[in-house]
C-alpha cells in the first residue's frame, strides 16, 4: 500500500470556471466566488458559515435544507449556485428580528414551534421554519399545512406538534395582518 | 430559559419550555458537521460483495495519491499487551514478544468484528480501506477510485434458510445467542401435549417484520483528533509513547465510544475523551454504530497527524449502519371455548447480520415480550438470532420487542375470528392482574387495570361503533362495486422499563450533581439529548428535587471529561433510571449542605412530593433564596447517586424466569383504516394510544415522544420497506425509495395517559421512549386485516403486497 509521506499539505484546487456571485442574504448584499454548479447548500453551510440550514439527504428528499429563493421555498441542497445570481436569499439565521435593545425577537413560527413542541432533535427545524415562515407571510390557509409541509420530513415528532405549531403561526399571522412582508425585512 | 412555572411551583408535570428549544429554533443549535472546524476529511472504501476473501487493492488513475492519507486494517496492530493486564503498557508488544490482543476489534458484546477487513469481507458495503485529504468533495470522489477485488465465498442471504457447511461464519451453526423460556406445562412434553388435546380450539400462525432503517434526519458524523506525544508525531508508525484520543459527535452513548477507543488505541481511560455534540435524532441507529466512525476518523487521525472529520451521507448511512433485525415469529396457541389462552408456544428468528453487535440483547427482550401483556399458565418460547451476509442489524427502538408483539398481537385477532368472539373480547379474556404472572414467571404488583384502560382506548376511537359501522359499510360496497373498504384493529401490550434483568444493576450507573461558581447546580450525567427531550426533564427533576427555579440548573454537554457514566441512553432508562439518580443526587447534595450547618435557620417549604421510595421519603425542601446562598458558599461541592436495584428485582439469566423489569409501560393502541381496493393505498382515519407510564414529567414531550414512536410504527406497518440487492447491500438506501411517512400520511394521533406512579421512578415516573413502537403495526395492520377481510401476517403491508394478498385464494396467508 503506499502510504503517503504528507510533508507538505496539499492546496485546495481552485475551482475551474468559478465565478463572481452577488446576491442578498438574510437583507445583506453578499458576494462570493464558485464554481458556477456547486450547491447553494455548501456555498451557504462551507463557504458562507450559515449552518442553520441543514443537510439531510443531498437530493431533493427531505426539505431539511430548505431556504427562501426570491420569497419562495427551495431545496438548497438542489439548486446550482449561479441560479443565485442576482437573486434574494432567506435563510433560518434571517427569520428573527433584534429589538431597541438588541435582544433576538423570535419569528411568530419560531414562537410557536417553541410554545408548542414543534422541535424536537432540532434537525429539520430549520427547514420546517423557513417553509411555514413562507406559509404566514403568503397568506397560505392554516388546513393546508400537511399540504405544504409535506416535502419536509421529520423523524422524531410524528409531526402533529408541528402541525399545532404552523398553525397556530399562521392563524396569528393572519389576525395580526402579518402576510406579506417583503422578504428579507425580518 | 425562564419558563411559564410560577416561582415555587413543582416543574415536573408542568409545560416548561424544552431547555435547548430556543436554540434549535433560531438555527443556532451546533451539530458535529456545523461546528467551526480545520483538518481534513475521512472516507470510507467499502466492500462490493457480501462475502469473501480481498484478493487486491488498487488504487486507480485519476486522484493524486500522494495527496492522501491512507489507512487498511494492516496500519492497526494485531499483538498488543492488554491494558487490563498486570504489565500495563501504553504501547504495542516489543519485538518478539506475542500477546493475544487484536485491536482491530469493535469493543461490544462479542469480539468478532473489526474496524476494517483483514481477513474475510462480510457483507456489502464493510469498511474495507479509509481515506483523508484536506478537500471533502475529493475525499469522497477518490474513495469512489478504489478497486477491491474479492474472491468470493459462499453467503447467507435469506436468514430464514438453513446455512450449509460452507456458509458457515460463526461458531458451528451461524447461531449469535439462543434463549429458552419455559412455564408451566412447558416444561415437561407430556403435559404440554395434554394441554394441547384438551384445548377446545389450536390455532397457528406464521408472522414476518422486516428490516427498518433509524433514518434520523442528521446522518452519522464523528470529528475526531488524536494528539501524538511528539516523539510520534515524526513517525508513521503507530504510536510508542502514550497518547491522546478526542472525539466530538453526534451519538447516544459516549461511553460506549470511550471504551471502544480505549481497545482500540490500548490506552487508559484518562487519555480518551469522548463529546457528544448535539444529536439530530438517534432512535437506537446512533447507540453502537458511532463507536466505528470513531474508530475510523480517529485512524485516519492518528496517521493524518491532523483532525479528521468523517460525515455520512445519506446513502452511505442507509447503507452500512444497523438496522431494525427482520423476524419471522411462528406462534401456536390452545384456547378454550371462551377464548381464554392456555398455552402458547413461540419460535421466535432473528436476523442478525453479519457481526454479533447486539443481538443478543434484542433478542432478549424480543424473547421476553412476546408472550405479551396476557396471563398464559403454559408457555414455551425458542428464540434465536443467526448470522446473514448483510450489514449487522442493531438497536432500533423498541429493541426486538416490536417485532414478537406484532406476532402475538395479529395471532390473537386470528384466534378470534376462530373461537367467534370479537378481538376486543379475546383481549378481556386473557389480559394480566394484579397477583398474576407474565411468561417469565414475574407476579404482577402494579395495580393495572388494563381491561379499564383498553376500554378507555376504543371509547375513544369509538371503536364498536366503528367496528359495527364498518361491517356495514364493506358489506354495501362489496355490493355495489365499491373500491372502499374500512377497518378497526386494536393492539394491547407492554414495555420493560430499563435494561433487562440484572443490567441495571451490572450498567452500576452514577451520576454526580456540583456547585458551579456561580452558585448554579450542574447535573453531570453521560445521557444524550437526541430530541427526547432528557435535557429538560433533567432540569425539571433537580429544580424540584432542590426547590430551585430551572435557571439555578445547568444540564452540561456529555463529556467523558466531565461526566461520570450514567449508562447509555437507550432502553426507555433515561427519564426513570437516570432521572431517579438526578434527583438522588440533588438529595445527596443538599444533605451536605445540612451537614455543614449551612441551612441552619433556613425556612423550609410546605412538605412537597418525596423523589421517590428509595429516598427515605425525605420531602424536605428549602427556600429557594436560603439553598441559593448556602450554595453559593459553596462552588465545588459535589452530590452523588448511585445505582440500586428496587427491591425483589431477581432474574435468572440461564432459565429466563423471574423478574425481567422492575416496572412496564402498559398501552392499549386503536387504530382505523380505510383502504381503497383499486390502489391498495391504506389511508389512517384516526389514531388514538393509550398507555400507563407512571407519573407523565413533560406532558408535552411525553406526548412528543408517544406521537414519534407512533408515526414510526405506521410507516414500518405500512411503506418502510428495505429492500436488498443480490449481495445483500441496500438497494434502496436513499430518502426517495425507502419511504418515510410525511405530513400528509398521518392523521392527528391522539394521546391518552394513565398516571400510576412508579415507586422507583422520580416523582413517579416510568420510562416511555420505547413503548410507542410497539402497538401501531399491529393495531393498523389489524384494522386493514379486517378492512379487506384477509390475512396479513407479514409486514410492511405496501400496496403491492396488499393486491398480491387479496388475489389469493381464501386461506392462505401471506
Ligand atoms: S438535504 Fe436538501 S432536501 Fe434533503
Ligand atoms: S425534530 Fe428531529 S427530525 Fe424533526
Amino acid at each position: 500500500m503506499s502510504h503517503s509521506p504528507h510533508s507538505q499539505p496539499p492546496v485546495r484546487p481552485v475551482p475551474a470556471g468559478a465565478v463572481r456571485i452577488a446576491c442578498t442574504i438574510n437583507g445583506q448584499a453578499r458576494e462570493f466566488v464558485a464554481a458556477p454548479m456547486r450547491r447553494l447548500i455548501d456555498v451557504l453551510r462551507d463557504d458562507l458559515g450559515l449552518v442553520g440550514t441543514k443537510e439531510g439527504c443531498g437530493e431533493g428528499e427531505c426539505g431539511a435544507c430548505s431556504i427562501l429563493l426570491d420569497g419562495q421555498p427551495v431545496n438548497s441542497c438542489l439548486i446550482p449556485a449561479i441560479q443565485v445570481q442576482g437573486a434574494n436569499l432567506t435563510t433560518i439565521e434571517g427569520l428573527a428580528s433584534r429589538d431597541t435593545f438588541n435582544k433576538t425577537v423570535l419569528h411568530p413560527v419560531q414562537q410557536a414551534f417553541l410554545e408548542h413542541g414543534g422541535a424536537q432533535c432540532g434537525i429539520c427545524t430549520p427547514g420546517m421554519i423557513v417553509t411555514a415562515a413562507w406559509m404566514v407571510q403568503t397568506g397560505q390557509p392554516a388546513a393546508d399545512v400537511p399540504k405544504v409541509l409535506a416535502g419536509n420530513l421529520c423523524r422524531c415528532t410524528g409531526y402533529a406538534h408541528i402541525v399545532t405549531s404552523v398553525q397556530a403561526a399562521v392563524e396569528a399571522g393572519q389576525a395580526a395582518g402579518l402576510t406579506e412582508r417583503p422578504a428579507g425585512e425580518a | 430559559m425562564s419558563d411559564k412555572t410560577a416561582p415555587g411551583k413543582p416543574h415536573v408535570g408542568s409545560q416548561m419550555i424544552r431547555t435547548d428549544g430556543r436554540d434549535k429554533v433560531l438555527g443556532l443549535t451546533q451539530y458535529v458537521d456545523d461546528e467551526a472546524f480545520s483538518g481534513w476529511h475521512g472516507a470510507t472504501v467499502r466492500s462490493p460483495v457480501a462475502r469473501g476473501r480481498i484478493r487486491s487493492i488498487r488504487f486507480l488513475e485519476g486522484p493524486d495519491w500522494r495527496q492522501f492519507v491512507i489507512v487498511d486494517a494492516r496500519d492497526i496492530p494485531r499483538f498488543a499487551h492488554s491494558i487490563h493486564g498486570a504489565d500495563a503498557s501504553h504501547g504495542p508488544a516489543e519485538a518478539g514478544q506475542t500477546a493475544d490482543v487484536d485491536l482491530n476489534i469493535v469493543k461490544m458484546i462479542v469480539d468478532d468484528q473489526p474496524y476494517l477487513v483483514r481477513d474475510e469481507i462480510r457483507h456489502k458495503h464493510e469498511a474495507v480501506v479509509l481515506l483523508a485529504h484536506p478537500d471533502r468533495d475529493l475525499v469522497r470522489w477518490a474513495a469512489t477510485r478504489v478497486h477491491i477485488e474479492v474472491e468470493p465465498l459462499p453467503a447467507v442471504l435469506d436468514y430464514r434458510q438453513q446455512a450449509s457447511p460452507a456458509q458457515i461464519q460463526h461458531g458451528k451453526d451461524n447461531i449469535f445467542k439462543a434463549y429458552s423460556l419455559r412455564k408451566g406445562a412447558g416444561e415437561q412434553e407430556d403435559l404440554w401435549q395434554k394441554v394441547l388435546a384438551d384445548a377446545t380450539h389450536v390455532v397457528s400462525g406464521v408472522y414476518e417484520t422486516g428490516a427498518q432503517e433509524q433514518a434520523y434526519i442528521e446522518p452519522q458524523g464523528i470529528v475526531a483528533h488524536v494528539e501524538l506525544a511528539p516523539e510520534d508525531e515524526a513517525h508513521g508508525r503507530w504510536p510508542q509513547k502514550p497518547f491522546h484520543v478526542h472525539i466530538r459527535g453526534s451519538m447516544q452513548c459516549p461511553y460506549y465510544v470511550h471504551n471502544a477507543m480505549k481497545h482500540l488505541f490500548n490506552q487508559p481511560d484518562d487519555r480518551i475523551q469522548i463529546v457528544q455534540t448535539a444529536t439530530g435524532g438517534g432512535f437506537g441507529g446512533k447507540e453502537d454504530y458511532p463507536s466505528i466512525i470513531a474508530g475510523h476518523a480517529a485512524l485516519l487521525s492518528w496517521k493524518a497527524r491532523q483532525p479528521v472529520k468523517m460525515i455520512y451521507d445519506r446513502v452511505e448511512d442507509m447503507q452500512s449502519t444497523t438496522k431494525r433485525h427482520p423476524c419471522q415469529t411462528r406462534l401456536t396457541t390452545a384456547l378454550d371455548a371462551q377464548g381464554r389462552l392456555l398455552a402458547l408456544e413461540a419460535q421466535v428468528l432473528m436476523d442478525g447480520g453479519a457481526y454479533v453487535t447486539l443481538s443478543p440483547v434484542v433478542l432478549s427482550r424480543g424473547t421476553i415480550h412476546a408472550a405479551g401483556p396476557y396471563s398464559i399458565d403454559h408457555v414455551r418460547i425458542d428464540a434465536k438470532v443467526v448470522l446473514s451476509n448483510t450489514a449487522p442489524n442493531g438497536a432500533f427502538r423498541g429493541f426486538g420487542a416490536p417485532q414478537t408483539i406484532f406476532a402475538m398481537e395479529r395471532h390473537l385477532d386470528r384466534c378470534a375470528k376462530q373461537v367467534g368472539i370479537s378481538p376486543a373480547e379475546i383481549r378481556r379474556q386473557n389480559l394480566i392482574e394484579p397477583g398474576q404472572s407474565l411468561a417469565t414467571g414475574q407476579v404482577i404488583r402494579e395495580p393495572v387495570a388494563l381491561r379499564q384502560w383498553m376500554q378507555q382506548t376504543m371509547d375513544a376511537l369509538n371503536y364498536e361503533e366503528k367496528r359495527a359501522n364498518y361491517k356495514a359499510f364493506n358489506d354495501q360496497q362489496l355490493r355495489t362495486g365499491g373500491p372502499l373498504r374500512r377497518g378497526v384493529g386494536l393492539a394491547t401490550f407492554m414495555h420493560g422499563c430499563g435494561f433487562t434483568g440484572s443490567g441495571e444493576v451490572w450498567l452500576d450507573s452514577i451520576v454526580k450533581v456540583r456547585v458551579a461558581s456561580d452558585g448554579v447546580v450542574e447535573v453531570c450525567a453521560a445521557n444524550t439529548e437526541m430530541g427526547q427531550g432528557a435535557q429538560t426533564v433533567f432540569t425539571a427533576i433537580a429544580a424540584d428535587a432542590l426547590g430551585l427555579d430551572t435557571d439555578q440548573i445547568r444540564v452540561i454537554q456529555p463529556d467523558t471529561d466531565q461526566v461520570p457514566n450514567s449508562g447509555p441512553t437507550v432502553a426507555s432508562r433515561t427519564s426513570m433510571v437516570v432521572g431517579h439518580l438526578v434527583a438522588k443526587a440533588c438529595d445527596d447534595l443538599v444533605r451536605q449542605v445540612e451537614e455543614k450547618g449551612l441551612l441552619t435557620g433556613a425556612r423550609l417549604l410546605p412538605s412537597q412530593a418525596p423523589i421517590s421510595e428509595q429516598s427515605d421519603g425525605r420531602g424536605r425542601r428549602y427556600a429557594a433564596a436560603d439553598l441559593q446562598a448556602a450554595l453559593r458558599q459553596l462552588p465545588g461541592l459535589q452530590g452523588w447517586a448511585r445505582y440500586q436495584p428496587p427491591p425483589g428485582v431477581i432474574w435468572d439469566d440461564q432459565t429466563y424466569k423471574g423478574v425481567a423489569y422492575g416496572t412496564y409501560g402498559w398501552a392499549c393502541y386503536a387504530a382505523d383504516v380505510q383502504v381503497d381496493t383499486t390502489t391498495m393505498e391504506v389511508r389512517l382515519l384516526d389514531f388514538v394510544a393509550g398507555q400507563e407510564v407512571g407519573r407523565v414529567l413533560h406532558p408535552l414531550l411525553a406526548a412528543g415522544q408517544i406521537i414519534g414512536g407512533v408515526v414510526q410504527g405506521i410507516g414500518w406497518a405500512l411503506w418502510e420497506d428495505v429492500v436488498l440487492d443480490a449481495q445483500g447491500g441496500m438497494a434502496n438506501a436513499n430518502l426517495t425509495t425507502y419511504v418515510l411517512p410525511t405530513m400528509a400520511d398521518v392523521p392527528e394521533i391522539r394521546t391518552l395517559f394513565q398516571e400510576q406512579p412508579y415507586g422507583y421512578g422520580p416523582f413517579g415516573a416510568k420510562g416511555i421512549g420505547e413503548l410507542p413502537m410497539d402497538g401501531p403495526a399491529p393495531a393498523v395492520i389489524n384494522a386493514v386485516a379486517m378492512a379487506l377481510d384477509c390475512d396479513i401476517c407479514s409486514i410492511p403491508a405496501t400496496p403491492e403486497r396488499l393486491l398480491e394478498l387479496s388475489m389469493r385464494p381464501e386461506g392462505t396467508s401471506a
